[in-house]
């Protein structure tokens, strides 16, 4: 009998387990942005509680930020009091506590899930949480990653560990090379098309195959980043040479330790005779750019199909689509590419990093951004990677295009700074969430990855021939 | 105490129905825990743009949706399809239906995280089958029904039309009916997470660090 990489993490975690079926396990590192966390600390203040291990928790305010800040903006320059006030909050509650903040000022300041990885921060075999639910991007680490609520925040930051039962273990297969101009966000997208948004519900899903050990780890953290579209709050890949090279190249640990801790990180794989309760093969091979047409993220086609028939459904599925199309202003049949668009958005935690913005800068070199789009923005996911970028001179082929170059931050994939769509605007957006009113109200959101977007950005529209 | 809850079941017919449905990002930068009874669903209870801190009163009524009629606006039961709660991890989902006077969520499948945090905070969410589901929705769409849920004998009951057995484990039932406090529970096991986490500490220093 073999273990699975989650079981491995499982039984590595757990402290105990009660009669009813649930378990108590360790957690090695707690992120906390602005959001989620007020009312946790609340929490302890009000019962008299300390966190239980201070270094275990990192935090960064990233989902109210504006990201036209420049070097001299401080917190009291946040226009919007409401947003200011949740900011001023972690700030106080860091101070308070002694818990670690890269504040709005900090260099290292950046979404949470994008700042992790890059500041040595997600080590493999750890336990990670945080009050949100695209945590799950820390999977890619070989790490047990979960989004939690709030109340959970408080029980983590209270107890070190989380009352959670064990899931059932999916394994997705994506086997083959893929298609040119295709990425690991149009396959990501196309599993989730494929099984659904509760298509990994109650499931550990592990990532695995050819295709994903071809990737970079970037592309790896975009797939497990939205392994919570599909239902699935845990998204894994099995640690590799690839995993341990990037950690060598990112964490600040001593050589010494960090010898022993590889032996370790090397044993965070799915055995050959692991049995899964569910696997699923993916031939990567056949997959084309995709594009989100409707208000959940399993709506997607083919950049190059039509909107689908309603006729075709079963009636209760028929009268969802019906309402987003509604929403989304389109009619069956539609061409995607017929569609005016007038926002393009590349950033979030799915599509923010480096290899993001390469990828889309390369579409954009010497290219201008549509006269039918109003605003196109590019909000990197960190200050690295902001930095990393202009040392490449990418940031200068986005300016050049007609981009707004941003400062860091969640920005325009959920609006609660300024960056939001005005009711009716479609976006072409690298985000993860296409549901209504999320970019703004009654805002038009279509997911796709960074190269579809630059295209988008560049004729106003999607295109029919990549 | 609370083992038995009765009321009227308000049906919402979507599949689907994320968190950003249920309280939109807006309502996310209060940093209370309570008091967003007016935010539930906003984004199709109203007809125009709400900020926090605007009361129902200030608002443009979407007459048509559900929750804003009589007597659907003193509902205890909602009653939804497939994967209810999907989508983001805020809690402040759970903090609208609870503080909008929701102690019931019927659907045939909940998001994973959303379904936890229900648990949390008094609220209940009840997986049926989907056949269940559409008879309480052919019951609960021409005209206002009120249904019992007793949380004890798991059992949902509408006068003698009705009588559905929900399978809910024993400690969340016990949850919802006596509301404990999870992290009173969980420090009384200090000692063993202390001795985990000293042996943890020993076997893999880096993460420690």
């Amino acid at each position: 009998m073999g273990y699975t990489i989650y079981d491995k993490l499982w039984n590595e975690h757990l402290i105990r387990s009660y009669d009813d079926g649930d378990s108590l396990i360790y957690i090695d590192r707690h992120f906390l942005h602005e959001v989620t966390s007020p009312q946790a600390f609340e929490g302890l203040k009000k019962k008299s509680l300390k966190p239980w291990r201070i270094n275990a928790n990192i935090a960064t305010p990233d989902h109210n930020v504006p990201t036209t800040r420049d070097n001299k903006f401080s917190i009291e320059s946040i226009e919007d009091n409401i947003s200011k006030l949740q900011v001023v909050e972690l700030d106080k509650n860091c101070n308070d506590f002694g818990i670690k903040q890269f504040n709005i000022n900090s260099n290292n300041q950046g979404i949470v899930h994008v700042i992790g990885p890059e500041l040595g921060l997600t080590l493999p075999g750890m336990s990670i949480v945080c009050g949100d639910s695209h945590t799950s991007t820390h999977g890619a680490f070989g790490c047990l990653a979960m989004g939690i609520g709030t109340s959970e925040v408080e029980h983590v930051l209270a107890t070190q560990s989380l009352k959670v039962r064990k899931l059932k273990n999916m394994r997705i297969n994506f086997e083959g090379s893929i298609q040119e101009g295709v990425s690991s966000k149009d396959i990501i997208l196309y599993l989730i098309r494929t099984i659904g948004t509760a298509g990994g519900t109650g499931y550990a899903v592990e990532f695995a195959g050819s295709y994903i050990r071809n990737i970079s780890m970037e592309a790896r953290m975009t797939i497990c980043n939205m392994s919570i579209e599909a239902g699935a709050k845990v998204g894994l890949v099995s640690v590799d040479d690839k995993t341990i090279e990037y950690v060598k190249k990112h964490s600040n640990l001593e050589a010494n330790l960090i010898n022993d801790a590889i032996k370790k990180w090397k044993n965070l794989t799915t055995d050959k005779e692991a049995m899964f309760d569910k696997e699923i093969d993916i031939d990567v091979s056949k997959i084309n750019p995709q594009v989100s047409w409707g208000t959940s993220p399993e709506m997607v086609i083919d950049f190059n199909e039509k909107i689908p028939s309603s006729s075709i459904f079963s009636a209760e599925k028929r009268k969802s689509l019906d309402l987003a199309k509604n929403y989304m202003g389109l009619s069956d049949n539609q061409e995607l590419s017929d569609l005016d668009f007038d926002k393009v958005f590349i950033g979030s935690c799915t599509n923010s990093r480096i290899e993001d913005l390469r990828e889309a800068a390369e579409v954009l070199k010497g290219q201008k951004v549509s006269e039918n789009i109003q605003e196109a923005i590019v909000v990197p996911g960190s200050g690295m990677v902001k930095e990393q970028a202009e040392k490449e001179g990418i940031h200068k082929i986005f300016i050049d295009a007609g981009f707004q170059w941003r400062a860091p931050g969640c920005s325009m994939c959920l609006g609660m700074n300024p960056d939001q769509l005005s009711p009716y605007e479609r976006c072409a957006s690298t985000s993860n969430r296409n549901f209504e009113g999320r970019q703004g109200n009654l805002g038009r959101t279509h997911l796709m990855s960074p190269k579809m977007a630059a295209l988008t950005a560049i004729n106003g529209r999607i295109v029919k021939e990549i | 105490m609370k083992d038995f809850i009765e009321g009227i079941v308000a049906p919402i017919d979507r599949d689907n129905i994320d968190t950003d449905q249920i309280i939109p990002t807006e309502y996310l930068k209060s940093i209370k825990k309570f008091g967003y009874e007016d935010y539930l669903f906003d984004g199709w209870r109203y007809k125009d743009q709400g900020r926090l801190g605007m009361k129902k009163g200030e608002r443009k009524i979407n007459h048509e949706f559900i929750l804003n009629n009589s007597p659907y606006d003193e509902s205890k039961v909602l009653l939804t399809r497939d994967n209810f709660g999907c989508g983001s991890s805020r809690e402040h989902a759970v903090w609208a239906l609870r503080d909008f006077g929701i102690e019931v969520v019927l659907a045939s499948s909940f998001g994973d995280i959303f379904y936890n945090n229900c648990f949390k905070n008094g609220v209940l969410p009840l997986k049926l089958k989907k056949t269940e589901i559409e008879k309480l929705f052919s019951l609960s769409t021409d005209s206002p029904v009120s249904i019992s849920v007793n949380i004890k004998d798991k059992v949902i009951l509408f006068k003698d039309k009705l009588s559905i057995d929900f399978d809910l484990d024993n400690n969340l039932a016990e949850r919802i009916i006596y509301g404990l406090d999870e992290i009173d529970i969980t420090l009384k096991d200090s000692e063993l997470i202390k001795k985990f986490e000293e042996h943890r500490k020993e076997n893999n220093p880096w993460i420690f660090e």
